[in-house]
């Protein structure tokens, strides 16, 4: 309840001091909206379906395609962390691929898929994948030995070691970087849809990319302010309960 | 407090038998050898305590009977069958308690006891709830790893260990990192639950007084390369106390000994 009132007490702060640096004409109006006139702009788009078109395409393209990557990445990681072959060769190749920012796919998305879905979907993947294989490997190869040999004398071995004891141990790291690798789907996702066009759905980004060739300012905010209310609900709901419940269990929880 | 018959004409059924077994560690500078060739033999139901400075291969020879690690020759037999893998007939406790954070309390217990095929689940969980009480933890099945006091864990642990009915229970340095108190009082639980379920066990430590207190026969290794110097048997009735006056005589004169083999320089030896 305390800090639910700080975060209010906080926002409403931020929002007298942005009205009033507009009234006082500090703040240029042709730059920045009043916050009021972004509220406004809000609710226009919620009443004519707009925001709720973007939002929805957008979150369905982000869902889709960091589940795909997220798919793909925790095995891949198992796969480095257990054969010295994958790591030498794919675990490289994630290493590599990590470091290029996602947007620099999309050329090569929009060549491969042209202005589709799959070009989306595919940037999305590639931002997501290699950052979740190589937490999930760097989780694997750091797991205290104890568990292990543990685990060993009493018969656990191959495939049963892996499901009952490697995987589990390892959960709470490889759930940080499922949450890193959802910050790498967000902007990954949020890049390309300002950059490629697609014509079978405006998502967030696209929205926002309107409002600045139509230099309308209050878009350009409210979009952002969206944005930014997606990732910290993704925190808040998705993320945070999970570790919440891993820290207690643990006994790691403050 | 055995009979003092020779070998050869006793001829017992060793639970466990050492022969040869040696180690030699090898890191980017050199090789160090950890063990010399070392012998010895477990009868069924006895508890034999391996006794040395750190360092000296006792924890390398526990390893090895578990199966963690590999000799560079010599091998190991249970019920005269050749040791390799590591398996739930040989349980080890370590000196961390090495619970797994993840499963509950009974969880803990119950994942060596589903590793064995023959038990179905109703078997298992009065298993786990019956060995949980033995250590006295009945009512903590629920509980988090992490809610529990050192003591505790490690006594979950040996919960573990036991559960499974293992033809061997191989404890390394269990109580160390415990306090004074909560040792004293595991070594009293410790004697009575082996009073009742008779265990063939090796037992590492570096505290003879503990080695005197839960031995039936103490064996004293020598710095690195480790080797076997000599043997004590331990024939003081049972329960024993930490503190009676015969043990720590005993204590002593091992200690004495101990400090004999391990040369001048030796300074750190825990009395």
């Amino acid at each position: 309840m305390k800090s639910w009132m700080t975060t209010s007490l906080c926002v409403s702060a931020v929002l007298a001091v942005w009205q009033g640096l507009i009234a006082i004409g500090l703040l240029s109006h042709t730059l920045v909206p009043s916050p009021l006139e972004v509220g406004q702009y809000l609710v226009g788009a919620v009443r004519d379906g707009t925001l709720w078109d973007a939002f929805s395409v957008t979150l369905r393209r982000l869902a889709v395609g960091y589940l795909a990557g997220a798919m793909i990445g925790v095995p891949l990681g198992f796969l480095n962390a257990r054969f010295t072959l994958c790591h030498d060769s794919l675990g490289l190749l994630a290493l590599g691929l990590q470091a290029l920012p996602s947007i620099c796919w999309s050329p090569l998305a929009l060549l491969w898929f042209g202005q589709t879905e799959w070009a989306m979907f595919f940037i999305v993947v590639m931002g997501t994948v290699w950052s979740v294989a190589l937490a999930t490997e760097g989780a694997v190869r750091n797991l205290p030995p104890i568990y292990l040999r543990a685990a060993r004398t009493m018969g656990s071995k191959k495939l049963h070691l892996w499901i009952h004891v490697i995987a589990p141990a390892a959960l709470p790291f490889i759930l940080g970087g499922m949450k890193q690798g959802w910050a790498f789907a967000w902007r990954s996702l949020m890049a390309a849809e300002i950059y490629i066009t697609i014509l079978s759905g405006f998502g967030l980004g696209h929205l926002l990319h309107y409002g600045r060739e139509l230099h309308a300012m209050d878009q350009v905010f409210g979009v952002m302010l969206i944005i930014v209310t997606v990732g910290l609900a993704a925190d808040k709901i998705l993320f945070g309960p999970a570790e919440r419940s891993l820290h207690r269990q643990w006994g790691t929880d403050r | 407090m055995k009979d003092q018959m020779p070998q050869a004409v006793l001829a017992p059924p060793w639970k466990l038998q050492v022969e040869g077994v040696a180690k030699r560690f090898v890191t980017r500078t050199r090789a160090l050898a950890a063990l010399a060739p070392v012998s010895f033999q477990v009868r069924e139901g006895e508890i034999l305590c391996l006794v040395g400075p750190s360092g000296c291969g006792k924890s390398t020879t526990l390893n090895i009977i578990a199966g963690l690690e590999r000799p560079d020759s010599g091998v190991v037999r249970t019920d005269g069958h050749l040791v390799g893998e590591p398996g739930p007939d040989r349980m080890v406790l370590f000196q961390e308690p090495a619970l797994f954070p993840w499963l509950t309390v009974l969880g803990n217990v119950l994942f060596g006891l589903k590793l064995k095929p023959c038990l179905s689940r109703v078997e298992r969980l009065a298993a786990a709830r019956f060995y949980l009480k033995l250590v006295g933890l009945e009512g903590f099945e629920r509980a988090s790893v992490h809610e529990l006091s050192g003591g505790m864990k490690q006594r979950v642990a040996l919960a573990r260990a036991l559960a499974p009915e293992p033809e061997l229970l191989l404890m390394d340095e269990p109580f160390t990192a415990l306090d004074a108190l909560t040792r004293e009082q595991l070594y009293g639980d410790l004697q009575a639950i082996f009073a009742h379920h008779r265990k063939t066990v090796v037992f590492v430590t570096h505290n003879v007084r503990e080695a005197v207190c839960l031995g039936d026969r103490v064996l004293l290794f020598s710095p690195r390369p480790g080797s076997i110097r000599e043997e004590f048997l331990v024939s003081l009735p049972r329960p024993r106390e930490i503190n009676n006056v015969q043990l720590t005589e005993l204590a002593a004169r091992i200690t004495r000994a101990l400090k004999l083999h391990m040369g001048p320089d030796a300074k750190e030896v825990p009395a």
